[in-house]
């Protein structure tokens, strides 16, 4: 016995220390996909400015100065409003709420999504019925009038209620998407091997279909961060929510109201739009780069996108890429 | 077991498809799988010839590789694949341009995929399916002449031309397999490649599908690329055999050469794999071990693992394919194997061995 067990010790140690650096490796593999790499460094600026931006923003954002509707000086680097407030610390100050109200509302939306969509689809019948009629009515509900009407009701509209009420009236779409991958997956050959196992449901569920999902999960949180901060932003534009409380919307909607475009005051609108659509394009490319990366076919491809444009190389179904790289010396 | 009548001179050299030091990677990173190592082979017009190995030893990787058709992550590192058209034209299939290789595509070389069955589409009438083949082609064909023609088609291959207005679920295995079989031959094309075309099929049915190609290469004189693992059916079928193992070609002979008197060890290995139907009773052994990993191949000989007739010079020098060291042999038969080349060895500062006579039968 003694023996047989140290011989079983003996191979496992063997086997961990084949696998250790890959499995290291492995878990690297995703930040080096380029476009994932981009996409995280300026999500990652934007979450140190959320942590930080009250503290390295230069004034008060909301303090009224005599410099009035200044453009971008030495002084206010993005300028001033026409109460002479200083817009880059409008910009700082307001990037937390954007971020909070994002991420809360993606995680939330993604939550119920996900609960309902994978339920839905693998239970079948009476249960599937209920929670696709559900669905159905919150997808065909017009999203942003009835975020307007429950946030104007509410007595503190604050960013967390806002983000509360975005992922109540956005997660149908997700549940809608994921409910038709899992009704196709739950029929698939290993599904049913699975089930012939004798593995339990929830198994079933979080072992075998789940990770089958992990694009589409991914697709729709970034997709729901992306419409709860613009949706956030348009609330906050159109001065539904608090206007006293900063975020990008905000200032964007002082400067609508005091006639900024008529005015020439591009600094007013500029630096928060480009921080909309940067934010935009950050989840955009974390999106590309989980895509790749999750689907273990394109994975490759992803890894490696530099080096196969620098050798000529263009992955194509149907049309093998040649490279004459291979030496050729036999008769 | 009888092999399908040869006509004379068939074997004569005029080849349609030249696949030339064919190299071919999976995997696009830094130490890629080399599948396939600077493959040759000659496909002779009219001719049938078979591939076989084990599982993953690169059998489809040929065939897909070349016609391009290998999915990422496939490569092809290097090579040339050479067709010879009807006309004495020659056109290398991996320096075509994809519009070419749109064109060539079918028209010259068919395809009938591993379980081909699954690649009708199952809302469509089998009759458009094929006539959308020759009608992507021929544009200017009606779509009336198409159904014509594939109604032609169907009844060589042996199906009731009435059945073009089936759906493919109506339809049995064998007679999806046979549809599919039937639109390869639409364009006429002058290679057929088949992957595995009657792995899913019953022996009865294997039998008759095998029986319709060569019928149907008599008549209408195209070459078949036969790919699969059931050596006993290859024999049948195929004019000439290549063996493959681990990505390269170890053996190429005429089918009754390597059915009867095998001079690769691997070859011989596979025909004791199989009873015999017929002749005396011989010994019945399977190859000991499992091929070598792709990825990490040994040196010298990648069958020196698992070879009764291993010796010294074996882990040191790769073999090419030569002509067998048998005197008396057919000159166009080759060999990848160490003991049959005396020269190289020798050349390597090693003492040949003399051929066992096992890979030594007349």
């Amino acid at each position: 016995m003694a023996v047989e067990t140290s011989v079983l010790t003996d191979t496992e140690d063997v086997a961990t220390d084949a696998t250790a650096p890959v499995a290291g490796k492995r878990k690297l593999l995703f930040l080096r996909n380029g476009k994932a790499i981009t996409g995280l460094a300026i999500l990652g600026f934007f979450a140190v400015l959320a942590v930080v931006g009250e503290w390295i923003a230069p004034y008060d954002p909301s303090a009224v100065s005599p410099d009035i509707l200044q453009p971008p000086s030495g002084a206010h680097w993005f300028g001033t409003t026409h109460l002479g407030q200083d817009i880059l610390s409008q910009v700082l100050v307001g990037t937390r709420g954007v971020l909070v109200v994002g991420l809360v509302a993606g995680v939330l939306a993604t939550v119920i999504g996900v609960l309902i969509g994978v339920t839905a689809g693998f239970v079948g019948g009476a249960g599937d019925e209920t929670l696709s009629a559900l669905s159905n009515i919150f997808l065909v509900i017009p999203q942003l009038p009835l975020i307007i009407l429950i946030a104007g009701q509410l007595p503190s509209a604050g960013g967390l209620t806002v983000a509360a009420v975005i992922a109540v009236t956005g997660w149908a779409w997700g549940a809608r998407v994921l409910r038709a991958q899992t009704l196709s997956l739950r029929k698939r050959d290993f599904v049913e091997a699975a089930r012939a196992n004798g593995e339990r449901t929830w198994r079933i569920v979080l072992a075998e279909i789940l990770p089958n999902l992990t694009a589409i999960i991914a697709a729709g949180f970034v997709g729901t961060v992306t419409f709860a901060v613009l949706s956030q932003i348009t609330l906050a534009f159109i001065g539904v929510t608090s206007v006293s409380e900063w975020n990008w919307g905000t200032i964007l909607f002082w400067a609508q109201g005091n006639l900024a475009l008529q005015r020439g005051a591009w600094w007013w609108f500029v630096p928060a739009g480009l921080c909309i659509a940067l934010l935009g394009m950050a989840l955009t490319l974390i999106n590309f780069g989980i895509d790749e990366f999750v689907n273990p076919r394109l994975r490759s491809t992803g890894l490696h996108a530099r080096t196969l444009r620098k050798r000529g190389i263009r992955p194509r179904i149907g049309f093998t890429p040649v490279v004459h790289e291979a030496k050729e010396d036999r008769s | 077991m009888s092999a399908v009548p040869v006509a004379p001179g068939r074997l004569t050299a005029d080849p349609v498809l030249e696949i030339r030091n064919l190299s071919v990677d999976y995997g696009y990173d830094e130490n890629p799988v080399h599948v396939l190592r600077q493959a040759s082979l000659t496909l002779n017009r009219g001719e049938v010839l078979g591939l076989a190995g084990e599982s993953g030893c690169g059998k489809s990787t040929l065939a897909y590789a070349a016609t391009r058709l290998l999915p990422p992550p496939g490569l092809i590192t290097g090579g040339q694949v050479l067709f010879h058209g009807r006309d004495g034209s020659t056109a290398d299939i991996l320096s075509m341009s994809d519009a070419e290789l749109r064109a060539s595509r079918w028209q010259d070389l068919a395809i009938v995929f591993q379980g081909a069955m699954n690649s009708l589409n199952p809302v469509f009438r089998v009759g458009r399916q094929i006539a959308d083949a020759i009608r992507a082609h021929r544009p200017s064909v009606s779509q009336k002449e198409a159904l014509e023609r594939a109604a032609d088609l169907l009844d060589m291959v042996g199906i009731s031309p009435d059945r073009l207005r089936a759906y493919p679920h109506q339809l049995s295995g064998g007679m999806r397999q046979r549809v599919m079989i039937a639109m390869a031959l639409a364009l006429d094309p002058q290679v057929l490649i088949m992957d595995e075309p009657t792995t899913a099929l019953d022996v009865v049915m294997q039998r008759q599908i095998v029986e319709q190609i060569a019928e149907l290469r008599d008549r209408l004189g195209f070459s078949v690329i036969f790919i699969t693992h059931d050596v006993s059916l290859l024999i049948e079928i195929a004019d000439r055999i290549a063996i493959m193992y681990a990505g390269e070609i170890v053996e190429d002979a005429t089918a009754q050469d390597v059915y009867r008197r095998p001079r690769h060890p691997y070859s011989n290995g596979l025909l004791h794999s199989f009873p015999p139907l017929r002749g005396p009773r011989r010994e019945l052994g399977g190859i000991p071990g499992s091929p070598p990993d792709l990825a990490r191949l040994p040196s010298g000989c990648p069958f020196r693992a698992r070879c009764p007739f291993v010796f010294d010079a074996c882990a040191h020098v790769q073999p090419e394919l030569v002509a067998p060291d048998v005197p008396g042999d057919d000159p166009r038969r080759s060999v990848a194997c160490l003991r049959h080349d005396p020269d190289r060895v020798a050349a390597a500062g090693f003492t040949p061995v003399p051929v066992p006579p096992e890979l030594a039968l007349r």
